[in-house]
């Protein structure tokens, strides 16, 4: 399994001027990508309105054509959501790139198993969806010399990476809070993309 | 087929949509609106986005607008009860200035309203502090611009109830 820390590095580390949008672990305050990210001015976390982070990245993906986006996504966020993978399949943007971090348990409330975590094949929804390509890594040295064809390759792309649980168990009012909040980045990102500024 | 003067047409809702410069509309079909999904495939400034559930369309919308469009989504009442959470997340909390049209679906203006849908949307809206519109003729589509001006101004998410199923 790939460590979640490493996952979020690495795609970071392939982003260029990607806008990546972050959730649940990925989004982790100490371990996710607010921890490693080379240009927080794109980076557009979602922490409320659990399981819609594929759908704000299509939203972006659709605006911003000429732009790659990132979604960073929960295994419990996207079963929230799964009408969202047809959904982003259906319109296809060439541009949209959905990594999902199975970590098959639900880590920020004290890592209880998602439901059927053992038998679910998201490779397969992926592929039934409609997603243009589908790639899957369970180990980061393969992770490693696969990303640039992940990103080389036109999307909608979906990408499952099985990911070590590291489970939050400090109670949330002890938890560190994220500097950058949702508001703040949604009031942001807009000049980092150039929008308005016509 | 007969047209009437006192129902609501599409394309008064299509050109309303054009006037505020309106570049996608995220929506899920419902009995209200069906009439209008020919006239926005055909309308080549309009960019549809079909969905699976519509709690998506504020995540959606909110990803266009960021990305500098201007979104509006079109769903039913029902809709916006399934989506509680994405209006609160992705609408009022990031100051989304969307304009939602809304299929009032039991909506009677006379007698009693016995469909819960219809009787509990406006109490809802109003809870959440959002301000809403109705339209129920071609007379009213105008109140769409003062909904977008509205969502604009306050940066916040605007309801346009509409009112009667769309004559054709």
């Amino acid at each position: 399994m790939i460590n979640n820390t490493d996952a979020v590095r690495l795609i970071d580390s392939k982003r260029d001027d990607s806008v990546i949008v972050p959730t649940m672990n990925a989004n982790n305050v100490g371990f996710g990508l607010p921890s490693v990210s080379t240009n927080q001015s794109l980076d557009l976390p979602l922490s409320g309105a659990m399981g819609k982070a594929s759908n704000l990245g299509l939203g972006i993906a659709l605006a911003q054509p000429d732009r790659k986006v990132m979604v960073l996504d929960g295994d419990g966020s996207l079963l929230m959501n799964l009408g969202a993978m047809v959904t982003s399949a259906n319109k296809a943007p060439t541009n949209f790139y959905h990594f999902l971090f199975n970590n098959k348990v639900y880590a920020v409330t004290g890592g209880q198993p998602i439901p059927g975590s053992e038998c679910q094949d998201w490779e397969g929804m992926a592929k039934a969806a409609g997603y243009a390509a589908v790639f899957s890594y369970d180990n980061l040295e393969d992770f490693t010399t696969g990303i640039d064809e992940v990103l080389a390759a036109t999307g909608p792309v979906f990408v499952h990476l099985a990911i070590e649980p590291q489970v939050e168990n400090t109670p949330v009012q002890f938890r560190p809070r994220a500097q950058r909040t949702v508001k703040m980045a949604f009031d942001e990102v807009p000049a980092a993309l150039g929008v308005g500024s016509d | 087929m007969t047209t009437y003067e006192s129902v609501l047409h599409p394309p008064a809702i299509i050109a309303e949509l054009k006037k505020n410069n309106i570049t996608h509309v995220v929506w899920l079909p419902d009995s209200e609106t069906n009439f209008m999904y020919q006239l926005l495939n055909e309308e080549d400034s309009l960019d549809l986005v079909p969905v699976c559930r519509e709690g998506e369309t504020m995540a959606i919308a909110a990803g266009l607008w960021v990305g500098g469009k201007k979104p509006v989504v079109l769903i039913q009442n029902t809709g916006i009860f399934e989506s509680g959470d994405s209006i609160r997340g992705l609408g009022l909390d990031i100051n989304q200035p969307l304009v939602m049209l809304i299929g009032y679906r039991g909506w009677t203006r006379r007698g009693p309203t016995p469909d819960s849908a219809a009787r509990y949307i406006e109490p809802i809206l109003h809870t959440w502090g959002i301000n809403c519109y109705l339209i129920e003729t071609d007379d009213d589509a105008d109140r769409i611009s003062i909904a977008c001006e509205e969502a604009e101004r306050t940066q916040k998410p605007v309801g346009v109830l509409v009112g009667t199923e769309f004559g054709v």
